[in-house]
């Protein structure tokens, strides 16, 4: 059991910050909430695995293993709160999306970062290109 | 629960509730003004000037009453390390006066324009409120992390306030900046949880005295944990975030967005001296501190003489402070750490000043092309336009009131006699230079000087740009509630300065306080828990 839930807190972490440094937005989002996934699955560790023991002890009951509530309870209140931000994200990416006209993180087309570039512009329509995530067309640089 | 604690509280008095007020009434406000239809613009402004004057009340209150040690307030009345706790002492005290002035100071501000610049701006402002003096007040870290997320829910809120693609972009880097920090916080906090086995920072002081079961996996959480503060509080190489998001911010949320980078310092500040004072981890991330407290003063150096405009300046400047009292911190010695301490108040003070002046001076201007040199009038002739007439030239009465209040903004930011930052230094140099000069004082002298020099230079600069050149803009118009505002935050510098024996004199005994950790353990757990476990 150790061994499964290591490897799917490493298995969400990575590909978690893989996402999250992506430049288009949506797979921030993805990256932050897979991020958060791998965090909560961490908290939940911090409270030592056990298996079929109660976090709550009834009155006279006998204590043979328990499990710790608190790990329990700090889970639940951290996925609330990174559902609500996540969700609050977003709507911000949605309003980037519509406010610039672009997915990516700064907010323009890499190939339109800069306006008045050093290099002769290639004389084809930039404008063209659909908005996906495959590498761009290398520019000559100089 | 234990008898004792039922009849220690049986006879609470009314006023022991003042602690637990900071937090509710904002919002409970908060709520209400979210029922309110957004068109009663009147009764949502008074509702929230009424809360924040009231909360202002209960600092002053508390301020007094924390004389004796810590105030505590055991939520639900169940003890301590199991219930939750609001702990008042001087720190609180003293952080919960200085967000009530700065919210004050905004809000009123806020009702020249910008409160009706897009909808549930009062509602957001007093969440922000709740949410940072709940970080002031909490005695354990999970609250302390709840609190950090309503404050920076909040913040996000209030960053978007007004809209338009500058402050929606700068949004987007904002919050996703502090959600990897808050899971930075997580993984901190449960770092901690797992090895310690308590998140009350009176019972982890506590324990800590005692032998560690894992200090090594202790000291990670911390310095995760530590990595998540830091990024609050804009600590180079973790703050590059700060300038963009708190020029593109409206003026009233970027004065007040001025307190959130001060929750993270004065986290940082609690944790270091009750966790580290002694025991197992002393003196745990002292160097890093130091390391990180200086590079933040030479980035944010470099970039206020870079800066093109007002409200970047000012965000330099917050980070600039941020540094100076990480680097007081990381030197590690009492009386430097009460000199920080004062001129973090007068630091945070003038540069929300600073914020709102910017914005009265910058708006309806164009925003200027970055692509243009700093030193426009060298690419110019200086002959070619000898104009004469500028001489006996009137100065309308609104830019001769932001004129003073601009000296005194620099005065204060870059430590010049005779206001407040230069006591606050002074006092740090002093509390520096105070027995053997370490190796380390010696590079915080030295960076306190630089900043000060490249403070000064710049702000004299795009004042000189702002105040007294000619330009075809209309002239700034100043509005009463504006005027009132600045005036505020800029007689609380001058009343920091010149009440500055008490002023001192209770950062010092704040330190003195924070230095002996056992007292503030025994005011949260108190006796019948002192020796156990």
């Amino acid at each position: 059991m150790e061994i499964v839930l290591s490897l799917g807190i490493g298995v969400f972490a990575a590909s978690g910050i893989w996402l999250m440094l992506r430049p288009r937005t949506f797979q921030v989002v993805l990256g932050i909430s897979l991020l958060s996934y791998a965090v909560n699955l961490f908290i939940f560790a911090m409270g030592r695995l056990t298996v079929g023991a109660p976090p709550v002890l009834g009155a006279g009951a006998e204590v043979v293993s328990v499990d710790d509530p608190v790990p329990q309870a700090l889970v639940l209140t951290a996925v609330v709160i990174s559902f609500a931000l996540t969700a609050l994200f977003l709507v911000v990416l949605l309003a980037a999306r519509g406010i610039t006209g672009s997915d990516h993180v700064d907010g323009r087309e890499p190939h339109q970062a800069d306006s008045q570039p050093d290099f002769p512009q290639p004389d084809f329509p930039q404008q063209d290109f659909p908005q996906q995530d495959f590498p761009l067309p290398k520019f000559p640089q100089s | 629960m234990s008898p004792a604690i039922l009849t220690a509280s049986a006879d609470t008095a009314w006023s022991d509730h003042l602690v637990v007020l900071p937090v509710v009434l904002p919002i409970a406000v908060a709520g209400l003004m979210f029922l309110l239809d957004e068109r009663r613009r009147r009764l949502k402004a008074a509702l929230s000037l009424g809360t924040v004057l009231v909360l202002l009340g209960i600092a002053l209150v508390l301020v007094g009453r924390v004389e004796a040690g810590a105030q505590v307030y055991r939520l639900g009345n169940w003890a301590a390390p199991y219930g939750i706790v609001l702990v008042a002492d001087r720190l609180s005290a003293l952080m919960l006066a200085l967000a009530s002035v700065l919210g004050l100071c905004a809000l009123v501000f806020s009702f020249a324009r910008w409160g009706r610049a897009g909808p549930r701006f009062h509602g957001l402002f007093l969440l922000l409120l709740m949410g940072v003096n709940g970080a002031f007040l909490t005695g354990d870290l999970f609250n302390l992390f709840v609190f950090f997320e309503v404050m920076l829910a909040a913040s996000y809120g209030l960053v978007l306030h007004g809209s338009g693609e500058v402050r929606i972009r700068a949004g987007l880097g904002y919050i996703a900046v502090n959600l990897v920090a808050s899971l930075f916080f997580l993984v901190g906090v449960s770092l901690i949880y797992g090895t310690m086995g308590t998140l009350n920072m009176a019972d982890l002081a506590r324990r800590l005295a005692g032998p560690a079961t894992e200090p090594a996996l202790f000291e990670i959480g911390c310095a995760v944990l530590g990595i998540a503060f830091l990024i609050k509080c804009s600590a180079w190489p973790l703050g590059f975030w700060l300038p963009t998001t708190y020029a593109a911010a409206s003026a009233p949320a970027a004065a007040i967005l001025a307190i959130l980078s001060k929750v993270g310092i004065y986290v940082v500040v609690r944790l270091s001296l009750l966790l580290f004072g002694a025991g197992t981890s002393q003196g745990f991330g002292q160097t890093w501190l130091l390391a990180a407290g200086l590079a933040t003063m030479a980035y944010g150096t470099i970039g206020l003489l870079a800066a093109r405009d007002l409200t970047r300046a000012a965000g330099y400047a917050v980070m600039i402070s941020s540094g100076t009292v990480l680097a007081a911190l990381g030197t590690g010695g009492d009386r430097a750490l009460a000199g920080a301490l004062y001129y973090l108040l007068g630091s945070t003070l003038a540069a929300a000043a600073l914020f709102l002046l910017a914005e009265i001076l910058q708006r309806g201007r164009d925003p200027g092309d970055a692509r243009q040199a700093v030193f426009a009038d060298e690419y110019r002739d200086p002959f070619d336009d000898a104009d004469a007439t500028e001489i006996g030239r009137a100065f309308p009465a609104a830019v001769a009131i932001l004129g003073c209040g601009f000296v005194v903004c620099t005065l204060m930011l870059a430590g010049l006699p005779p206001l407040a930052g230069f006591v606050g230094k002074l006092a740090l140099f002093t509390g520096l230079a105070a027995g053997p000069i370490t190796a380390s004082a010696w590079a915080l002298i030295a960076a306190l000087t630089l900043s000060s020099f490249g403070t000064l230079m710049p702000l004299v600069r795009l004042g000189i740009l702002t105040l007294w050149v000619p330009s075809d803009d209309p002239p700034p118009v100043l509005h009463p509630t504006e005027f009132a505002a600045l005036a505020g935050l800029l007689a609380a510098c001058m009343a920091l300065a010149l009440w500055g024996g008490p002023a001192l004199a209770y950062a010092d005994e704040t330190v003195r306080w924070l230095a002996q950790p056992q007292a503030y353990i025994q005011a949260v757990l108190g006796n019948q828990e002192g020796a156990g476990s």
